[in-house]
């Protein structure tokens, strides 16, 4: 397990890449970490590119200004690859969770320019949340595979947290399909 | 002691509002403030606290309103941000000029035009001098302990003044991180039942609020919010020990950061001051003594105890996130140096305006100003006594 992480979402306005972002952290603090996540501030329009921000920590978190070096860069929906440099400020050390089908998403590594050293992990997200959901939520997924490449904290412990607060607003039936969609996104993410 | 939880500082503004059993808020909606109210009109329209909510149709409606309940008998909160403290700016005299102890978050927004939702503080900064108590806070954690705090010192019978509890728009408003709460009890217990102070709607004892002053009274009436003001800070301490007793978390007038044996200091409110903590880290490490001071207390400003932090170093600079526009210094910057007048010895300034609308505030901002400060400190001649940081042209 690592000691800090910091993570860029890079999504589309009414995909839920917000409320991931709020939900990978509650998960973390639950697991006893210092925790921040933040979305980029601005007015919000569904469809239009949106980023948040995780940083996680054994320490308490003092800095309030945006991820600049991110480990871990989200991508929700691949069709920002077309129109954003997710690579902006990526380490050596960096992955990139992309949604998309692992089998059907061509040379992805060469569509981000991923460097060598840098890891490129595929996960079919929207196709999970339409299994498991009923709907396009890439999101519930996506938290899952954070969790895996994050190595900051157990698909356990997320799974726990995420019950534990969807099972006060939501019905069983929409918590257990969270929790399904979470634990496929943890373990169906392909390296590329 | 709570339990740690992942939160917004507006979330954590509304719960302190529960917790305060408030009995009327009267407000009206703006962001970045509006989830405040969002979440304290759920609590209210689910029960778990007996406020009477008024929906105004404007700030200056909603503030008047705060007036009318205040001055009827009640503990009053509100809360908004930018234009809305703005339209509000003729009421908010009204509020403390009658002495009413009303309560109200402000999350700080950039005034228009142009139109801007981002963080800065001209809109809190523009009414300093209105007779309101100002605290500024750094995170969502600050802003709770600041709220629950701020009715105790504007309900203390010695000082029944407003107070404003500033955060930083979206910056802490709309970020989740890790804050504990205070228990339900223990919360009641310290802010304590509402004492009344000459309440209109006390029929046997009729009295009248809003009366006219003129050039025989006028004067003696400033002079006195200008006495009971001096007597805040006194308050603010005694309030913060007490506080300490519930929840394990200590505050003062202001904080000082590595600052007894620096040599360099920056002056900075709010969120970004957090930042600097950790680039003054940075420079502590390569073995330069830099420290930081960080107002809370910015209304009455405490100048004396600011005076004393800061007199013995050999260059400071103050970061303002608004700005006196022309030939004259960001509103935090006068202060100090107001402070630091009285002083035989005392530190070479600089004053830099950073952050306007939702501009980041930025490590190596931080950075370069500790740089030009170590310049200063060797003898180096000041370039520019104010500058825009993190701009362009």
């Amino acid at each position: 397990m690592v000691d800090a992480i910091a993570i860029r979402w890079h999504g589309r306005g009414g995909q839920g890449t917000v409320t991931a972002c709020k939900v990978f952290a509650e998960a973390c603090l639950s697991d006893g970490h210092y925790v921040q996540a933040f979305p980029e501030y601005g007015p919000e329009r569904a469809g239009a590119p949106i980023k948040a921000y995780n940083r996680v920590n054994t320490k308490p978190l003092r800095g309030h200004y945006p991820v600049l070096r991110p480990d871990i860069v989200v991508v929700v929906d691949s069709t920002l690859l077309d129109c954003i440099d997710v690579t902006e400020g990526a380490p050596d050390g960096a992955a990139f969770i992309v949604n998309c089908n692992p089998k059907n998403c061509g040379d992805l590594r060469a569509k981000i320019k991923a460097k060598p050293t840098q890891r490129v992990v595929a996960v079919d997200a929207s196709h999970i949340s339409i299994a498991t959901l009923g709907r396009p939520m890439p999101n519930a997924p996506l938290i899952g595979t954070v969790t895996k490449v994050s190595d900051m904290l157990s698909l356990q412990a997320v799974l726990d947290d995420i019950k534990v607060n969807f099972s006060k607003k939501f019905s069983q039936k929409v918590t257990q399909g969270n929790l399904e969609a979470t634990r496929r996104g943890y373990e169906e993410g392909v390296e590329l | 002691m709570t339990k740690m939880v992942a939160a917004t500082g507006n979330e954590a503004i509304a719960n302190a509002m529960r917790l305060a059993k408030v009995d009327v808020c009267s407000a009206y909606p703006i962001t970045p403030a509006t989830e405040i109210m969002q979440r304290f009109t759920s609590f209210a329209a689910n029960g778990k606290v007996q406020t009477e909510v008024l929906l105004a149709e404007s700030e200056h409606s909603a503030m008047s309103g705060c007036i009318g309940a205040s001055a009827a008998g009640g503990r009053v909160a509100t809360a908004t941000s930018s234009q809305g403290l703005a339209l509000m700016w003729e009421m908010l005299l009204v509020a403390s000029g009658q002495r009413l102890p009303i309560v109200m978050a402000v999350c700080n927004r950039a005034l228009a035009a142009p139109t801007n939702i981002g963080c800065d503080h001209s809109d809190s900064m523009g009414t300093r001098d209105c007779g309101w108590i100002q605290l500024y806070s750094e995170t969502g954690q600050e802003a709770f302990d600041n709220m629950l705090m701020a009715f105790r010192i504007a309900e203390n019978m010695d000082i029944r003044m407003p107070v404003m509890v500033c955060q930083d728009g979206f910056i802490t408003s709309h970020s989740i991180a890790n804050v504990q709460w205070v228990e339900e009890n223990a919360a009641a217990t310290f802010v304590g039942d509402y004492r009344q102070s000459n309440p209109l709607l006390d029929l046997k004892r009729p009295v009248s609020y809003g009366q006219l002053a003129l050039s025989d009274l006028y004067m003696e009436y400033r002079k006195a919010h200008d006495h009971t003001m001096s007597l805040v800070p006194q308050v603010v301490r005694e309030v913060a020990a007490e506080f300490k007793e519930i929840s394990g978390r200590s505050y003062d007038l202001f904080e000082s950061y590595r600052l007894d044996d620096a040599e360099i200091g920056i002056v900075v409110m709010s969120s970004a001051a957090g930042t600097t903590k950790d680039i003054i880290d940075r420079y502590r490490d390569k073995g330069i003594k830099a420290g930081l001071l960080k107002p809370r207390l910015y209304r009455p400003f405490p100048y004396e105890d600011v005076a004393q932090a800061l007199k013995h170093l050999k260059a400071l600079a103050v970061l303002d996130r608004a700005d006196s526009f022309g030939a004259s210094f960001g509103p935090l910057f006068l202060d100090i140096a107001g402070a630091l007048s009285a002083c035989n010895e005392r530190p070479i300034m600089i004053n830099k305006i950073f952050g306007l609308g939702g501009r980041d505030y930025m490590p190596e901002q931080g950075e370069h100003v500790l740089d030009e400060l170590i310049q200063i400190a060797k003898g180096a001649p000041v370039k520019a006594a104010k500058e825009y940081i993190g701009v362009r042209g």
